[in-house]
This record gives C-alpha cells, sequence and structure tokens, in this order.
C-alpha cells in the first residue's frame, strides 16, 4: 500500500537500527545511565508497541511515554460534566468514540447512554453538526476534546454554525495546548529526560516555532516525529545525532506533513474562536497554567458551559495512582502499584489506562505483562 | 416411523398489507398469514410443512451421519440489515451451520426465530427469508421449525434472528483446543476482517466509498476437504466478533501453550487495510464470517493448505503462525517491521452489532 508500507521497511530498519546503536554508544551519558527520550504524543505511544520498537532499541536507550493524550489526561470533574449535561432532557451528546469509556465519578458516558441519555459516537464535528440541523427541536452537544490536533476542526465547526444561524448546536469545549504541559514537565525537578519526540500532528497545525524555547532555555534537543514505525526510529537516530554532537535543536523530520510555520487557516480559525483558560486541570498532573482553551465572548452562545448548568467539580485522581510519576518517567508502568490489579483497560483507575493512546494501557494491550483475570465480557454500546 | 408420512397438505395463507403490525403477533389469522407467506414458503420442507409445535426428527437418519449430536444456537441483531456481500437472514444460517461445522460436525436442520418490530416492510422480510432459504438449501440444511413474535416500535431494532442448529459429527472426528501441541501450524482459509470492514462501511458513517464485501459464507464444505486432506487436524474455530486474534488468544489459553504469529504473513484485502489505516483499527480484531483458523500438526500442514487453496472459499489461505512452548495463553506477533509484540484478547473497543 503506497504511503504506508514504505514507512514500514525492515531492512531500512535494521539499518537505522545498527546506527543507533552506534551513536549510543559512543554518547557520553549512556555510559552512566540510560538514555531517556520522551515521545510526547500518544499517538506515538501506540505506534511504539504496535510495532514493537522498544524490543529493537538498544538497552540503553529509554522511551518514556508522555502526556499526548488528551482522552488520557482529562480530569474526572470533566467527565461528571459530560455526564450531567448529556443527561439533560432533550440533549443529544455526540462524543468520538474513544471517550465514551472514560471514568467519571459516577459513571462513564458508556453507562449514561445505557442509563437512556442520548449519547451518539460521531468522527467529526461536522457530524454533530448536520445531527443538529436534522434535530432543531433538540440541543445537539459536541464533546471538544483534543490538542491542537483537533481544536482547528472544531473552531471551523463553530464557524460553520454561525454562518447557518444554527441555534442548537453548542460545544463543550476540553481542547487543551501541548506547550504549557511540556513546559510543565520540563520543570518537574524530578526529570532526567535528555531528549523528545514532537508531536507530529499536533505541529502540522501550530509548526515548529513555539517549541523553540525547550532547545534554548531548557537546552534538550526535539525531534518533531511522524507516526509510522520508520519515522519514529529515524526521529531517534536524529536525537542521538543531536546528543552526540552537543546540540540542542528542534528538528523536523515529518516534513512531508509538518510546515515549519504551521497551518495558518487552522491558526487563524483557533485564535478567532478561543481564548487561554488561566488554567486547565490535568488527570494526572494537576493544574497547569494557561493549558487549555475556552470559547470567547464572541461565541458564548455555542459553549455548553454557559447553556447548561454543569457541576463542575474537582474530583481528585485516586490516591494509588501513579500516573504523575509515570507520565515523568521517573517509574515504568508495570512498576505502578495498581497496574494489571485493581487498573486495567476494563476497569481504569488512572488516566493511563483509559484510552489505547495511554502509556499503560499500551503496555498492557501490547507489552511486557500478560493479564491473569476472568475473560472480558464483550460486547458495548 | 417415517415423519414425511404425516405431512398433510393445507392451503398457505398470505399478506396482504404492507407492514408487520401487532396483529401479526397476536396468534390469529393475521399471525398465521405472516408465517406462511414470509417463512413457510421460501422455506419449503416437509418437516417443517406441518406447523406443529416441533419437527420430529428420525433418530436412525441422524445416526447415519456420525455417532454424536452438535447443537448449537445464535442470535443475530447485525445492523443494517442488508450489507454488501449478504443480509441478516444468509448470516443467520451461515453463522449457526459454521458453529456446527467447526466442531466438525455435518450440518443438518436449523430453527429460525423472528423478533420482529411492528412497522417493519413485509416485502424485506420476504427478501431476507428467501435469503435464509437459499443460503440453506445450498448448504444442504433445512429449517424445519420456529417462531415469530411481534414487539411495539422501539422494543427491538427493525428484526433479530435467533437460528439453532443440529448436526452429527462422525465417529473419526474429535476436534478441540485441547489437542494442540507445541510445533502445531495455524492456517487461515483467506482475507481476513472483511465482515467487520463491510458492516463499518455500510452504516455509512465513514462515507468511504470503497465497497468492502463482507464473507458470510457457509464453511463445512471447506471444513470437510481440511479434514479430508488432514485428518489429524486438531482444531478449528470461526473467528467471528473479536476477531482472529481473539480466537488465538482462546487456543493458547486453552491449550496452556503460546501461539507466535507473522503479520507479514496475515493475508488482507488491501482496501481493509487502507479502511484500518484511516480509523485505527486492528484487522486481526476485525470480524470474519466466512473464515476458519486451523490448526493442524506440522507434517500435513502442506496437505491442508493445499486443501484449503483449491477450494473456492480457501484460494487465499495462509499458514499465519505455530504453536510453541511458551507462556500459558500469550499471543505474540512479529510485526512486518521486525518487533515483536503481544496480541492480547480485545478490551471494550469492538463495534457494536456487527452480528
Amino acid at each position: 500500500m503506497r504511503y504506508v508500507d514504505e514507512y514500514r521497511d525492515r531492512a531500512k530498519a535494521q539499518f537505522l537500527v545498527k546506527d543507533i546503536e552506534r551513536l549510543v554508544a559512543g554518547t557520553k551519558i549512556a555510559e552512566h545511565r540510560p538514555l531517556q527520550i520522551m515521545e510526547v504524543c500518544g499517538g506515538h505511544t501506540h505506534s511504539i508497541f504496535r510495532y514493537g520498537i522498544e524490543g529493537l532499541l538498544p538497552k540503553s536507550i529509554e522511551l518514556v511515554h508522555g502526556p499526548g493524550c488528551p482522552v488520557c489526561v482529562l480530569p474526572m470533574g470533566r467527565v461528571d460534566d459530560c455526564v450531567a449535561i448529556a443527561e439533560h432532557p432533550g440533549v443529544i451528546f455526540t462524543t468520538f468514540g474513544d471517550a465514551m469509556r472514560v471514568p467519571g465519578s459516577r459513571k462513564s458516558l458508556l453507562q449514561a447512554k445505557a442509563d437512556g441519555a442520548d449519547i451518539r459516537m460521531v468522527y467529526s464535528p461536522m457530524d454533530a453538526l448536520q445531527l443538529a440541523r436534522n434535530n432543531p427541536s433538540r440541543q445537539v452537544v459536541f464533546f471538544g476534546i483534543g490538542f491542537e490536533t483537533t481544536m482547528p476542526s472544531t473552531a471551523l465547526t463553530v464557524l460553520q454554525a454561525e454562518r447557518e444561524g444554527i441555534e442548537n448546536f453548542s460545544v463543550f469545549c476540553n481542547h487543551i495546548t501541548i506547550v504549557p504541559t511540556i513546559k510543565a514537565i520540563l520543570d518537574s525537578p524530578d526529570l532526567h529526560l535528555d531528549g523528545f519526540l514532537g508531536p507530529g500532528h499536533v505541529s502540522m497545525v501550530i509548526g515548529t516555532a513555539p517549541y523553540e524555547f525547550i532547545a534554548r532555555y531548557y537546552k534538550k534537543p526535539m525531534v518533531v516525529a511522524g507516526f509510522e514505525p520508520l519515522d519514529i526510529l529515524q526521529s531517534i537516530w536524529m536525537l542521538l545525532k543531536q546528543i552526540k554532537e552537543d546540540r540542542c535543536e528542534i528538528e523536523n523530520q515529518y516534513a512531508r506533513i509538518v510546515p515549519e510555520a504551521g497551518n495558518s487557516p487552522a491558526l487563524k480559525a483557533v485564535a478567532q474562536v478561543y481564548e487561554l483558560r488561566e488554567f486547565f486541570e490535568w488527570r494526572g498532573l494537576g493544574s497547569i497554567d494557561h493549558s487549555g482553551v475556552k470559547f470567547r465572548s464572541a461565541y458564548a452562545r455555542f459553549d455548553a458551559e454557559r447553556k447548561f448548568a454543569v457541576p463542575s467539580v474537582k474530583i481528585a485522581d485516586p490516591k494509588s495512582c501513579q500516573c504523575g510519576e509515570v507520565l515523568k518517567g521517573v517509574i515504568k508502568p508495570w512498576q505502578c502499584k495498581v497496574f494489571g490489579s485493581a487498573c486495567t483497560p476494563e476497569t481504569p483507575l488512572g488516566a493511563l489506562m483509559v484510552s489505547s493512546e495511554g502509556a499503560c494501557a499500551a503496555y498492557y494491550q501490547y507489552g511486557g505483562v500478560k493479564r491473569r483475570l476472568e475473560p472480558a465480557v464483550q460486547g458495548t454500546a | 416411523m417415517n415423519v414425511i408420512t404425516k405431512i398433510h397438505l393445507r392451503p398457505r395463507g398470505k399478506v396482504h398489507v404492507p407492514t408487520v403490525t401487532l396483529a401479526h403477533g397476536g396468534g390469529g389469522k393475521a399471525m398465521k398469514d405472516l408465517i406462511d407467506d414470509v417463512f413457510v414458503g421460501p422455506f419449503d420442507n416437509p418437516l417443517l410443512a406441518p406447523l406443529d409445535d416441533q419437527a420430529r426428527l428420525a433418530l436412525a437418519a441422524l445416526a447415519r451421519h456420525g455417532d454424536r449430536l452438535a447443537f448449537t444456537t445464535d442470535s443475530f441483531v447485525v445492523d443494517p440489515l442488508i450489507f454488501p456481500g449478504g443480509d441478516i437472514g444468509k448470516l443467520a444460517v451461515c453463522g449457526t451451520v459454521n458453529d456446527l461445522a467447526v466442531g466438525g460436525a455435518t450440518p443438518l436442520y436449523l430453527s429460525c426465530a423472528a423478533i420482529i418490530e411492528e412497522g417493519v416492510a413485509i416485502d424485506l422480510l420476504r427478501q431476507i427469508s428467501r435469503s435464509m432459504a437459499a443460503t440453506a438449501r445450498e448448504a444442504g440444511v433445512a429449517i424445519v421449525t420456529g417462531d415469530t413474535k411481534v414487539v411495539n416500535k422501539g422494543a427491538c431494532d427493525r428484526l433479530f434472528i435467533t437460528t439453532t442448529g443440529i448436526g452429527a459429527i462422525r465417529a473419526d472426528v474429535d476436534l478441540g483446543a485441547h489437542r494442540v501441541r507445541p510445533g502445531d501450524v495455524v492456517l487461515v482459509n483467506g482475507l481476513l476482517g472483511d465482515h467487520g470492514a463491510a458492516i463499518l462501511g455500510a452504516r455509512g458513517d465513514m462515507a468511504l466509498d470503497a465497497p468492502i464485501e463482507s464473507d458470510c459464507a457457509c464453511l463445512h464444505d471447506l471444513i470437510g476437504s481440511v479434514l479430508a486432506a488432514a485428518p489429524a487436524t486438531r482444531f478449528i474455530r470461526d473467528p467471528t466478533r473479536g476477531g482472529v486474534a481473539t480466537v488465538l488468544n482462546e487456543i493458547a489459553e486453552a491449550a496452556q501453550l503460546a501461539i507466535e504469529i507473522d503479520e507479514a504473513a496475515t493475508p488482507l484485502r488491501n482496501e481493509v487495510r487502507g479502511f484500518c489505516e484511516i480509523l485505527g483499527l486492528d484487522p486481526l480484531y476485525l470480524a470474519n464470517e466466512g473464515k476458519i483458523v486451523v490448526i493442524v500438526p506440522e507434517d500435513q500442514a502442506p496437505q491442508a493448505l493445499a486443501a484449503m487453496q483449491a477450494h473456492p472459499l480457501g484460494g487465499a489461505a495462509s499458514i499465519i503462525g505455530r504453536a510453541v512452548a511458551g507462556e500459558p495463553g500469550r499471543v505474540t506477533m512479529q510485526t512486518v517491521f521486525g518487533g515483536h509484540r503481544i496480541v492480547d484478547m480485545l478490551v471494550g473497543e469492538q463495534l457494536p452489532r456487527i452480528c
């Protein structure tokens, strides 16, 4: 298959792995401890596990699976708000499928659906807008979630709703931004990261300039990476070259998709519709300043938070969860006290077990530890 | 006594309204007309025709096919009712025939219970029952008993069908996961994931225009060929919901050994690959309705593969892996990329109502 198979070529992979081994052997840091490289994006985490990339790398390279899965980092209180909106009489609540199972303090959206709420899976906010057109007597709410990758599509949908004068459509906005989060991780005292794989899809929208501070002030290299296995290997190779040559730069491996300046129409729509929140709560990481967006007051009528009474109660992460430490690379997923016992993909306690892009779920599904549980009851929804 | 002698001919009823109403479930003439018109007519066989509360099957006739009865049941709630490559009726026959056949049974008789939502078009029901009848006839099985219920709007989604099947297993056939040994070879009879992709595509949510057809088919003839060519075959199962990944996990768990597969050897249609790439699905977990996973001892693998490839339903058959002495219950895959990963049971990500 074109544009797929060429990025999964085994021979090229072996060539890269050999050169990675050579590079890491000549690196000073690797003599004392493993090199720690964080992939920020959940899409990378998924690819790394799906293609068994960790197993190909020398032992002296450790991949740390970062916070870049928006479903995983959604705090429980926001899920409760979703459920509260969805349970409003007359509401059709629309969501991407992977947000359905995220546990709230009372229930997940999947459970709310079983209890009678009208919750529908969509593949695009435009599908939700179409539902609003088709059901003028109902209030259709779209669950806006994701980093800069999905932020523009939500913004463009709101602008379209405005143009058409559609009044029964609104968005429960949980969009978050990646840069303040990387900064929060870099400011963490227990951190040993030696470099970052940058998020390819986010960068397709924002470009590479917003990451410059990582190289300039924190002296860490970053390579913006694609999602095919060869993309990831080549990006690791590029990072190692920087480390070996004592450089700290923001490089772009994913140039076939990521323009250095980003996508200006997308950025324009984002700037027009949203403004930064003072802070946003993340599961596993706590509150991070300026890490989320909300609608500007000109678009208040599309803001489900203003349209519906939501409880907005902050719910603390379960005490036994060590998601924060996993996110920062302090411990590995299987070193968490509840991994695979109290916390499994069927009954996730912590953020990272929730979505297939979460590090713990990926480990559980593809990785090192085989579960010993009763067979799951199949058939959802 | 030969049951056939019990037949007495009677005139068949006919429905003259366009849609099903609650009257068709009321037990009176309307119900009788519906059953006659929609089901008994197309199913047309002497065991069903008397419309007694039960079909009466001669034990001696059953015993000619083997020394054990196989008995299975399955419900079908697929959405949409009609999809590329099949419909709920064809699926309801193939599904139950295959559940008998993978145990090594010759499928013989089926029941058909239909739960119908009021408002369903009679013509749609006729189309589906004709499809059931044609599939059953081709498979050499008879639909010999049944039931019809009509429920209020909203109490079910248009039409649910349950089929129960009876078959007989030959004395020399003994299939079971417990017989799988390290070194045994794992085969599939063709391209994986077609049914799951076809159903998802047919729902129209994706607005993709690559039509993928369901692989829905009765597999007993193919299984017969495999068992003839490789009589030491250990185990056969049809990877329906949960796909090949789930079946391999079940086998590894039941046989208390490990299974290794090779991603490069898993046969996939390009359209299904593309579909999975776009949607982030793993084809190993997509449902099949015309596929079998077969485990044979290594020395009979070439014969089993050749028998599959010679059959119309096995052209793209392939050896995808083998059982090994490893951690019990573990399934691993060598990826096309050269890495290894665990292939675990599916966790809740499955698409609802695919069969």
